[in-house]
């Protein structure tokens, strides 16, 4: 399936959740942001929601900044 | 939110005790702050303050010039009505007063308009005592509208009105209100107002915001001097300048020293105010508000007048009559009060031309 | 005499903000904190860059820190309220520094969509510290929709140059009623002491210290000029006298009576 992955649009398993599309991106879970569909998704839910046809998916995370 | 709610903040203050702790070192401090806090100015307002009106005043001088150039505007008042349901025990209109009342019709309006306007003024001034029956705003708004023709700049000191009305006559033509609070003290205020409407203190004291609220263009506030306290009476009169001016940024605001006058029903000043405090409450004033307008009017005399327009006036009046119909009457009716400076327009240009200053005979009109 | 600094619903006895960018190492952080004195830094929000793996730079600062993220990158009102409710919701405090810049030649804020995010955040509760040109009008309104403090800036981010609005700040900290910060500018520690000698309430500082040759001293350096900048204006200056006599006294006329 076709999502959209930080505005860029990537292949992805059917089924995939976020913390599987992580841990393939190998993102530590610890220190990212996840936005999915512009809703703010909490860390204990990411391993139980799947992403589906079209979804955004935005991963952001703290940088030092002014 | 209004400014009935500051004066509220200072309703226990200890002034007393404050003027006691002022020394000179502070005045000296004050004076070359770029920004004056409100207790600074109380402090320019103190007895220890009048140790330094010199250097005061020179440094007000100077940011008069500086802000407001070499020039004096003038204007003149003219009484519409002297009709009054308020008894006001200092005022000669009051209706305790057996005086002789009378109201302009619009065709005397226009013929003194055209007397005061041979003068060269294109600023006035129209007064009325409160009566709702005998000078409703529809009246006021007709005689605006005859005075239009005449003047370039229109202001009122009549009764306070609700912001709708003030709408109405702002869209007739008037730009400018004068309305003084008379006391600030909120009790004395109550002991001298005995009856009629004038004694709802705070519907007053929110006229003038009403009025900005509304679009008007300059404001001018004030206590008369006279009633009550002069410190805390100016400190008050400053508090309201510099409360409109910082919520309403576009309106120009100004203040009056305005001294309590001889008038039919003889009530003597419970205060005294000396020439010396007068001047450092004008001193001060500009101090604090640095682009403040100070009307200065025909309360005082000449000699006085001349020497205080380089402390920080910027307005004056001229050739003022306090009666009804006092320019087309031949015989003079009894004013509101007995002014103290009578030279005529000619006169007060030829001072300040001497002095060093133009007089500004139209500073503003509004566009249609 | 205790000079607390009540802010955005804390109290602080610092008045130095340090921003985290631009370290050539993020484990410098704790150190510069404890050298400054400084209680409150920014942190930005960035989208992941899977090529290059980096630290979450919140390991790095103390716990006893208040978080001001910033919005940085937004370019309109809506972008920077997205990212402060992400900073919000990811745990962040309710602290948000509203930074919107549309324009990349001189990354001026754009202050017509700054007051627009306030008010919207404002609203949400947050304490919003929103960072602008200096310009009275845009001040009151930030005032009036909700604004925990005004933050105008000093000179151009990141350029170093020092305390160029002064004027236009000198009449913020006049007029608002809230506390001026200034931020973004700010080179040197003798122009934030400048800064708060006029009566600003705090400083937020990061290329300055950030880009020192040792930032460590340089964070010293800032935490005390604020120090001193806040006690001369405590302190009140005295009266620099410009009327020795006077050649014509205005006042003379008193005397005859």
């Amino acid at each position: 399936m076709k999502i959209l992955f930080n505005g860029k649009e990537i292949l992805a398993e059917d089924g995939m959740t976020i913390a599987g599309l992580l841990e393939q991106r190998q993102l530590k879970p610890e220190t990212v942001i996840v936005e999915l569909n512009f809703q703010l998704v909490k860390k204990e839910k990411w391993s139980d929601t799947p992403l589906k046809e079209n979804d955004s998916i935005e991963v952001l995370r703290f940088v030092g900044g002014g | 939110m209004s400014f009935y709610q500051e004066t509220l903040g200072y309703k226990e203050f200890d002034y007393a005790q404050f003027f006691n702790r002022v020394t000179r070192e502070d005045i000296g401090r004050i004076l070359y702050q770029n920004r004056l806090s409100e207790l600074d100015y109380l402090a320019l307002l103190s007895p220890a303050a009048e140790e330094c009106l010199e250097e005061m005043a020179q440094r007000a001088h100077r940011l008069t010039v500086q802000h407001f150039g070499r020039v004096i505007l003038l204007y003149t008042p003219m009484y519409l009505a002297n009709y009054c349901v308020n008894q006001c025990v200092y005022c000669g209109f009051g209706r305790q007063n057996p005086i002789e009342r009378q109201k302009l019709t619009l065709e005397e309006v226009a013929a003194e308009a055209k007397m005061i306007a041979a003068t060269g003024l294109k600023h006035i001034l129209i007064l009325t005592g409160e009566s709702r029956q005998h000078a409703p705003v529809s009246y006021i708004r007709d005689c605006v509208k005859v005075l239009k023709q005449y003047f370039t700049s229109i202001s009122i000191e009549i009764y306070p009105l609700a912001e709708g009305e003030y709408k109405e006559l702002i869209a007739a033509g008037v730009d400018g209100l004068t309305l003084y609070q008379e006391v600030y003290d909120e009790e004395v205020y109550g002991q001298l107002h005995l009856a009629g409407p004038k004694r709802d203190y705070r519907w007053r004291l929110e006229g003038p915001e009403r009025a900005c609220r509304a679009g008007i263009r300059t404001v001018n506030v004030g206590a008369l001097l006279g009633l009550h306290n002069w410190r805390s009476e100016a400190f008050f009169s400053g508090l309201h300048a510099n409360y409109l001016q910082n919520r309403y940024t576009d309106v120009e605001v100004s203040i009056s020293p305005p001294r309590m006058r001889p008038h039919a029903g003889g009530f003597p000043p419970r205060v005294v105010i000396r020439d010396k405090n007068l001047v450092q409450y004008i001193l001060a004033f500009r101090l604090f508000m640095p682009r403040g307008g100070i009307t200065l009017s025909t309360r005082e005399s000449a000699l006085l007048r001349d020497r205080l327009l380089k402390l920080g006036i910027t307005k004056m009046s001229a050739g003022s009559c306090t009666a009804v119909g006092g320019r087309i009457l031949g015989e003079e009716p009894t004013g509101q009060f007995d002014i103290s400076d009578d030279r005529d327009v000619r006169a007060m240009a030829h001072m300040l031309y001497s002095q060093g200053y133009q007089p500004v005979f139209k500073d503003w009109q509004t566009l249609e | 005499m205790q000079d607390l600094f009540h802010i955005g619903g804390k109290e602080l006895t610092s008045r130095l903000l340090l921003g985290t960018g631009k370290y050539a190492s993020n484990q410098m952080i704790p150190q510069i904190m404890e050298a400054s004195g400084s209680q409150v830094v920014t942190v930005a929000m960035r989208r992941v860059d899977t090529d290059f793996e980096e630290e979450n730079i919140l390991n790095h600062i103390p716990g006893n820190c208040v978080l001001m993220p910033n919005t940085s990158g937004a370019r309109n009102a809506q972008e920077a309220i997205r990212i402060a409710r992400l900073a919000r919701a990811a745990g962040c405090g309710d602290w948000v520094k509203i930074e919107v810049i549309s324009d990349n030649r001189y990354l001026l804020p754009d202050n017509y969509e700054t007051i627009k995010a306030t008010e919207v955040l404002a609203a949400e509760g947050f304490q919003v510290f929103p960072y602008m040109s200096p310009d009275l009008m845009v001040a009151k309104e930030l005032v009036k929709v909700g604004a925990a403090a005004v933050m105008p800036l000093g000179a151009p981010i990141g350029s170093n140059r020092g305390l160029k609005t002064k004027e236009l700040v000198r009449i913020l900290i006049e007029e608002i009623p809230l506390p001026i910060i200034v931020d973004a500018g700010i080179g040197r520690p003798s122009e934030a002491a400048e800064a708060m000698e006029m009566g600003a309430a705090a400083i937020l500082v990061n290329t300055a210290v950030a880009t020192a040759r040792d930032p460590v001293i340089m964070a010293r350096a800032f935490g005390m000029a604020v120090e001193a900048g806040r006690a001369a204006f405590l302190a009140g200056p005295g009266a620099a006298r410009q009327y020795a006599s006077a050649s014509s006294p205005l006042t003379g006329f008193l005397r005859e009576d």
